[in-house]
Formats: C-alpha cells, structure tokens, sequence
C-alpha cells in the first residue's frame, strides 16, 4: 500500500442505570419478567399521561459525569426526539439534547502503546425504547415494552480513538467506573451497556476527518474489536479504488463477519428535537453536586493505594483485584473474614482465574460467596485439609458454592495426621518400590518425588505431606 | 403572504409524519403552514435582546419522584390496547432493518 491511513473513532455508550423504577413512572425494571408486565400509561405513552423525573436518575447521570471528570451543566433540561418504530410508542424519545446534564469531561486509558486520555463529549439521560421479537415463520413482529422508559445514560466521547485496542481500553474503564459507582452492571450480553461505533479513515498527517460510518448496538467487546477491523478496511478499500464513503448507519454481522447498510423505505434521519414540555427542567444546586460527590464510593485508584498499603499486596496483585468490582469486593468480604488477605488474594488470582477462564466467564458471573471462600482458608491454614484438596474443594465451592465444613466432612477429605496409619503405608511403598528406593540411596534426590506421589495416591492424597516426607526420610 | 412553501418540503413532512395526502389536502395544508410561518416571522420583530432565553413557560424546577416501585402488572391494560396480540406480546408487521 502507497500511502498510509489511520482509523478515527468515536463512541456512543448507552448504559442502563441500576435503578428499582423506570425513568418517567414508577413501573420496575426488573429484567426478565413476562412481555409487557411492567408497563403503564406513561411508558406506553397514552395520551394524557405525564412523566415524572426519577430522582435517582439525576443522581447516577451526575456521578458517572463527577468520576469521568465531566462539567455538570447545573441547569439541564428535556427534549423530544422524534421517530415511528413500533419499539417506540410515544412516537418520540425523551431526551437531553441542548442542556444535556454533564459534558466535557474524559478518562485515562492504559494500551501497550501508553496513557492516553480520551475526551467525553457529552453525557444525557434518556428513556429507553421497547423490544421487538421477529417472528421466524410469520411476517410479524412482537413487542415488549418492558424495557420502554427505562433509564439510560448516553456517554458520548470525542472522535478520540485510533484503535480497536484504545476503544475496548475505553470501554473497559468506562464499565468499571460505572460498576464502582453501582450505577449500571453494564453487562453487555444483556444489553445494559451498548455500544455505537463511529469510524472513519484519513491519511496519516490530514487535518480533516474522512466520511464516518456508524455501526449500532455491537453485542461484545470482540465483536467491536472485529467490526473496528473490518470497517477500517472496508473504507480503506472504497478511498485506494477511487470511491467514496458514505454517510450511513451499518449493522455488523458478527457470525458472518461484514456490516451492511440499514436501509430502510424512508430513512430520514430527521429527529425535529424540541423542548420536551412535560417536564421542567433540572437545577442542580452547589449543595446537591456536593453532597453527590461526597457520597462518591471508593474508585479503583483510590483501592489500588489502599490494598497496597493496609494489606501489603504488590501492585500487580491489588491492579488485579481492583479490576473490577466484583473481585475487589469479594476480596474484601473474605478478608474481613479470615483476616488473611495475601491467602485470599492468592486464591482470587490463581485458582478463581484460572477457572473463570476454564469456564469461559467473567469476574461478574462469579457465584461463590465469601464465606465460603473464607472456610477453605481457614481449613487450610489448620492443617485439616492439605493443598491439594483444598483446590479440589475450591472446584466445587465455585461451580455450586457448596459448605467445604460440610463437604470435606462428608468425603472424609480431613488430612490423615495419624503417625501410625502413615508408616505402615510408608513401609509398604518402600517394600513394593525398591528400584526407587535404590535410586534415592544411590544419590538421586528426585526419587523421592516418586514415593510421596506413590504414598499420596494410596492415602487418597489426604496425608499431610510434611509429615510424608519426614517419615520418608527416615525410612530410608 | 412571505413564505412559500416548495412541493418538496411538502413531500418531506408528509415522510417524516408518516401522512399521505391528497393534492387537495397538500395544497390546503401548504396554505396553513405558509401562514404559520408568517405568524412566527411576526413574533420575529419583537426585540428579545434583553430577554433571557426560556426553556419552559412555568416558573417550576425539579419535580422529582423517588425511585420506588408502586405500579403491579399492567400488562392487560397496556395490552387492552393491541389490535392483535400473541400471549402477552403486541403483533406488529414485521420490522427488520434491512
């Protein structure tokens, strides 16, 4: 290739807020429930009907805007956006669009390539649209509006990205404030955040933008990552073979691997916003935005000097932990209950890792609870249990949270601290095993690796290796 | 009457409101619009210079609800109003972005 491009690219993130009621009416936002069980007047929009602000809406959109370094626009007011799709029954979106509640902020990415710091644009509250379910045999579609009106946060950063590296960094960082402030639990495959993807290529040196695209709601941050390369290449290709990108909206098709255009019979993207008159706008008060931050909970970066100071981690292990929420509060819990957090901290980084990654989830779909975690610990440091079948325990207090008081009582799995029990195997494995025996006389210090494998096995790897090896010695 | 009002832009807001009209319906609704255009040129000659800008016309802020959950299953009510519907859902024609 002659000449050189880059990749721009801007994100819209939809997040849902963790509230218990909808953004306008006090239906629930339980997820889950029966197709339209939580609807109501207000968020079918029926005519008469009038919205009432959720305060803690105003309160979450406000945290998000204080940890991502945002201004809070002090005054901040509604409008109505205005489209027909049958997941919308208003016939107009509530939103934020001249005074949206927080703006010109941004936050620090870490990639290979070192910190950046990606600008926010803009965040807005909004209400969330209904769910359509296409019909595969019948030409129709079914609606739910158990998701319509409620709450989201639109963050909108600045056209500040340059890779599908920067964008998943951003994202990341972005779920895990946004999870440290429990306002959302961003889980993507359940669409509680979402992501919008605006990309356009330029050659490198060139002051002006490309033609952007916008690719809508990709469902994970690989598939991102793939529609990012696949863009990218796709508008390379139109601009080397002479033709132009063109202004329009995508769908990425993850399982096929290419985006199209979404066309649809009159795609006007015309929303006609004007000032939403049910509702009045929004003043926040020095004191309010004050106690907002006040209330802040504790960040990652704040943990991070924390468990590095109160417990004595390395860095590594506290960057780890505080990665998110989820872990750093298992941690906690734990800790508070074993007081031994080096243990615990050794248990979340090697074994919880290593079968999350088995298992293929993330740190949020951890089950077990602390108390648990807790009680293998304790086991362990009391000797009842050695190391081994502690991680045999771990298995299943991760898989189903079992009691391991319970569990290690009833498969008999207490270490034999039994002397006599002990020798006697000992002495059989020496006597069935004299080539190794020799081995270990004749100097080769290994072979003793191979009798205490030999006496684990016959005790059903319950002795307590310590004492196997000593009495080993001995022997011979 | 100042404004005019194209054949196209006629065409447009007829897409954007889903409306289709007769010629007879367009030209009376051209005629309509002209003359509420000329009404808001009008409010255009008042001087506002000193005027703060309003975004809403009561003198009220910050009508809040807390968030708590009062209204049960509204579903059959909600429901009441489907032309057609499947167990708890509404049944549309089919919608699909492509």
């Amino acid at each position: 290739m002659s000449k050189e491009y880059e990749t721009v690219i801007g994100l819209e993130v939809h997040v849902e807020l963790a509230t218990k009621t909808k953004i306008f009416c006090s239906c629930s936002t339980a997820f889950g429930s029966a197709p339209n069980t939580h609807t109501c007047p207000v968020c079918t929009g029926m005519p008469g009907s009038l919205p009432v602000l959720n305060k803690q809406v105003v309160e979450y959109a406000m945290a998000v805007g204080v940890a991502t370094n945002c201004q809070i626009n002090q005054y901040n007011k509604f409008d109505r956006k205005n489209y027909f799709y049958p997941d919308n029954p208003q016939n107009y979106q509530i939103s934020q669009l001249y005074l949206p509640i927080c703006h010109d902020g941004g936050i620090e990415i870490e990639t290979a390539a070192g910190k950046k710091t990606i600008g926010i644009h803009e965040i807005h509250m909004e209400e969330d649209a209904g769910k359509l379910v296409h019909d595969d045999w019948d030409e129709v579609s079914l609606v739910d509006y158990n998701r319509s009106g409620v709450p989201l946060i639109e963050i909108v950063s600045e056209p500040d990205m340059r890779s599908a590296e920067e964008v998943i960094a951003y994202l990341e960082k972005l779920r895990m404030i946004i999870q440290y402030l429990g306002a959302s639990d961003c889980k993507m495959q359940e669409g509680s955040m979402r992501a919008d993807v605006n990309l356009s290529v330029r050659e490198v040196g060139a002051k002006e933008f490309g033609t952007r695209t916008e690719m809508k709601n990709i469902g994970s941050l690989k598939a991102i990552a793939r529609a990012i390369e696949a863009e990218t290449a796709r508008q390379i290709d139109l601009i080397e073979s002479g033709e132009k990108v063109v202004q329009e909206t995508r769908r990425w098709n993850d399982d096929q691997g290419y985006s199209y255009a979404m066309r649809s019979k009159e795609d006007a993207q015309d929303y006609r916003y004007f000032p939403e008159p049910d509702l009045v706008p929004i003043i926040i008060s020095d004191e309010w935005l004050q106690q907002v931050k006040d209330n802040q909970p504790e960040l990652q970066d704040e943990k991070l000097v924390r468990y590095e100071a109160e417990f004595g981690l390395p860095e590594y292990d506290a960057q780890i932990l505080t990665a998110t929420k989820k872990l750093a509060d298992i941690f906690e819990a734990t800790t508070e209950l074993c007081k031994k957090p080096k243990k615990v901290s050794n248990w979340l980084m090697g074994e919880t890792m290593r079968l999350l990654k088995e298992h293929d989830m993330d740190a949020e779909d951890i089950k077990f609870s602390p108390v648990n975690l807790a009680k293998i610990i304790e086991l362990t440091e009391a000797g009842t249990i050695n190391g081994s079948v502690a991680k045999e325990v771990f298995e299943k207090v991760f898989t189903e949270d079992i009691d391991p008081d319970k569990y290690v009582e009833e498969k008999g799995l207490k270490t034999v601290n039994d002397e006599g029990a002990l020798r006697e195997t000992i002495e059989q494995i020496i006597k069935d095993n004299p080539q190794s025996v020799e081995d270990y006389r004749n100097g080769k210090e290994k072979a003793i690796g191979f009798l205490v494998g030999q006496t684990m096995k016959a005790m059903k790897g319950k002795a307590n290796p310590g004492m196997v090896n000593q009495i080993l010695k001995e022997l011979l | 009457m100042a404004n005019v009002i194209s054949d196209e832009t006629m065409e447009y807001v007829g897409i954007l409101a889903k409306l289709e009209l007769s010629d007879e319906e367009k030209e009376a609704a051209k005629k309509d619009m002209e003359s509420m255009l000329d009404y808001i040129d009008k409010l255009n000659e008042l001087d506002t210079s000193n005027v703060e800008p309003m975004s809403h016309v009561f003198p009220v802020h910050n009508v809040f609800r807390e968030d708590v959950v009062e209204n049960g299953d509204g579903g059959e009510d909600t429901l009441a109003n489907a032309p057609e519907r499947r167990d708890r859902a509404f049944v549309v024609p089919k919608t699909v972005d492509q």
